[in-house]
């Protein structure tokens, strides 16, 4: 009931702190249309040659790309760091109720008020591009959905730990960047993992980016889900938690140690 | 004792580089560091329901003392115990039982009406909501500050958004307030609603409070003990009327003149501050104040006297800036 009634005033007030910044999520979505400029690309290609795919399936993979992307945004890393540098921690860690509650509470409001224009802009593809209409079955798009909870999940716990270094260093977003290398390449969001070499898409398939991004995705458009397939993300998702939280305590100790 | 602090120390260490293109590769190279004794074996204790200043210049130690007792800041030495608790273990009976104000920190969410910030407060202290509404109520019509509560804080006036930040502190009703420079910037009628309300919610709710102030007027209103810190260090720890009447060791004279006299004439009667035509200004040794009196009175065309002693506000600032109290009080 508390853990019931705790979250409730977070995502209703950070919902109302959302809609503050109405024009700025619109501009956020918009900016997030990497995959549309990828799927001119991918489609103009299946157009002369040989792929796993056809233009359509192209056209619907890297618009589900954007929605999963839509879903599962984390920005915990600058925030955080953000905080650090700010002080703002200080006041939070004097209330009692982990600091993350802000945080997560900030991310899933915005998912909600991000919501419409996500829809708008979706409607708007398929204005421009109405063959690649299509309706999943209720099992797909719960699969989707659950795999896109996992994403966020462990998108989330992971840039948290890597928030954690910013009790050492002012930027600790800059691991973030390094990140950001492999997400880009291997997580789905520039090509389809259908189209890496079987051997490179083996290995990929051990490291926690196709989770990310690929697996959802092909949920909705109907491929079957594997074990592995929750299994992989499961296990990073645990390496992330017990690094975050390892590096929270010597973190604190750290903060204490510069004042604060 | 609600909160002791038990010989309490805090060492930072910091990077030690010189200016210029060549330290700056030598550093590089071999990061060279040195020790910052922020706090030195700083005890005293305070009584469930004290309100107690906390001075010191800045860099005293002070802010460093009060992260220490709040839990922020773990000590490099010595014990805290607050309201029965280790500071920095951070337990839920404890955080639920303090709260630190500080002056140049916020907590409320900078674009809502803090209505909203109350709200995660409540859930997070798990109070219920009607006596939040009663609470938020109660301290805002103390505050003077009803009409804002729904005005997103970043509308606010400076003055008006410390008040806020006071509600939402108090909204638990803790049992130990301490407070880090609650008037820093405000105008004099905000400082003068913030003393009162302090002093009002202390004598309403028997909360212990630890404040801190450069506004000699917040300690002079609220406090009847000091505990004074300098370099880190506990030099001084009692009465404020003490401190003052034990350091302060001249009078002032200031006496209207019937006709101008000579600087010769004034041989003998302590220090000159002011001489002119119709009025003089003498410093006069405490102890030697009546025989002094006697002879100016003898001596000099004396239309009107009056004797006082120097500004409180003078004399707490040369404590602090020398650290130099006459006698360390136990209180």
């Amino acid at each position: 009931m508390t853990f019931l009634r705790r979250a409730r005033a977070f995502l209703e007030v950070y919902y109302a702190y959302m809609l503050v910044y109405r024009s700025e999520l619109l501009l956020w979505a918009l900016a997030m249309s990497l995959p549309f400029i990828s799927m001119g690309a991918w489609i103009k290609a299946a157009d002369t040659g040989a792929f796993p795919l056809a233009p359509v399936e192209f056209g619907r993979y890297f618009l589900v790309v954007y929605l999963v992307r839509q879903l599962t945004v984390v920005w915990v890393v600058w925030e955080f760091e953000y905080d650090i540098v700010q002080g703002r921690l200080s006041p939070r860690l004097l209330q009692p109720a982990d600091p993350v509650w802000h945080y997560v509470g900030g991310h899933v409001a915005e998912r909600a008020a991000r919501l419409p224009f996500t829809v708008v802009i979706v409607a708007f593809f398929f204005m421009l591009y109405p063959e690649a209409w299509f309706v999943p079955s209720w099992t797909e798009t719960v699969a989707c959905l659950a795999l896109s909870l996992l994403a966020w999940v462990l998108r989330f716990v992971l840039q948290y730990a890597f928030a954690m270094a910013a009790f050492w260093t002012e930027k600790a977003s800059s691991i973030e960047g390094l990140w950001q290398i492999g997400f880009l390449f291997l997580s789905g969001v520039v090509a389809p993992l259908a189209v890496f070499p079987e051997a490179v898409r083996e290995v990929v398939l051990y490291t926690p980016f196709p989770y990310l991004i690929d697996v959802p995705v092909r949920a909705l458009l109907g491929a079957p889900i594997t074990l592995r397939d929750v299994l992989i993300p499961g296990a990073w998702l645990l390496v992330a938690l017990v690094a975050q939280r390892l590096a929270w305590r010597a973190g604190l100790a750290r903060y204490s140690s510069m004042g604060a | 004792m609600i909160v002791e602090a038990d010989g309490l120390c805090k060492t930072f260490r910091v990077a030690d580089k010189a200016p210029g293109f060549a330290a700056t590769v030598r550093h590089l190279v071999r990061r060279r560091t040195k020790d910052v004794h922020a706090v030195r074996d700083v005890s005293f204790a305070l009584e469930a329901g004290e309100v107690v200043g906390f001075l010191g210049e800045n860099g005293a130690g002070k802010t460093t003392t009060l992260k220490m007792l709040t839990g922020l800041v773990k000590p490099s030495a010595g014990r805290a115990t607050v309201v029965g608790h280790t500071p920095f273990a951070r337990r839920r009976d404890f955080l639920s039982a303090i709260t630190l104000v500080m002056g140049n920190k916020q907590q409320l969410v900078w674009d809502l009406p803090a209505g909203d910030s109350f709200r995660i407060h409540a859930a997070v202290y798990r109070l219920d909501d009607r006596d939040v509404q009663r609470r938020v109520t109660e301290l805002s019509e103390m505050l003077d500050i009803t009409d804002k509560l729904t005005t997103p804080v970043r509308k606010l006036s400076l003055g008006e958004r410390m008040k806020l930040e006071l509600v939402a502190s108090l909204l638990h009703q803790p049992k130990v307030l301490f407070l880090d420079e609650p008037t820093l910037g405000l105008d004099v009628n905000a400082q003068q609603t913030i003393r009162a309300f302090i002093r009002d919610y202390n004598a309403q709710h028997g909360a212990t409070v630890l404040l801190t102030s450069h506004y000699m007027a917040d300690i002079t209103a609220l406090t009847e003990r000091v505990v004074v810190l300098h370099q880190g260090g506990l030099v001084y720890d009692g009465s404020l009327s003490s401190l003052v009447s034990s350091f302060v060791t001249t009078r002032q004279v200031v006496i209207k003149l019937r006709t101008p006299v000579d600087g010769a004439d004034l041989a003998g009667l302590g220090a000159v501050d002011f001489h002119g035509p119709a009025e003089l200004k003498l410093r006069v040794e405490r102890d030697a104040l009546q025989p002094t009196l006697a002879q100016i009175l003898e001596r000099l065309p004396v239309v009107d006297l009056t004797v006082t002693a120097p500004p409180v506000e003078d004399t707490i600032g040369h404590i602090l800036k020398t650290g130099q109290s006459s006698k360390r009080v136990d209180a």
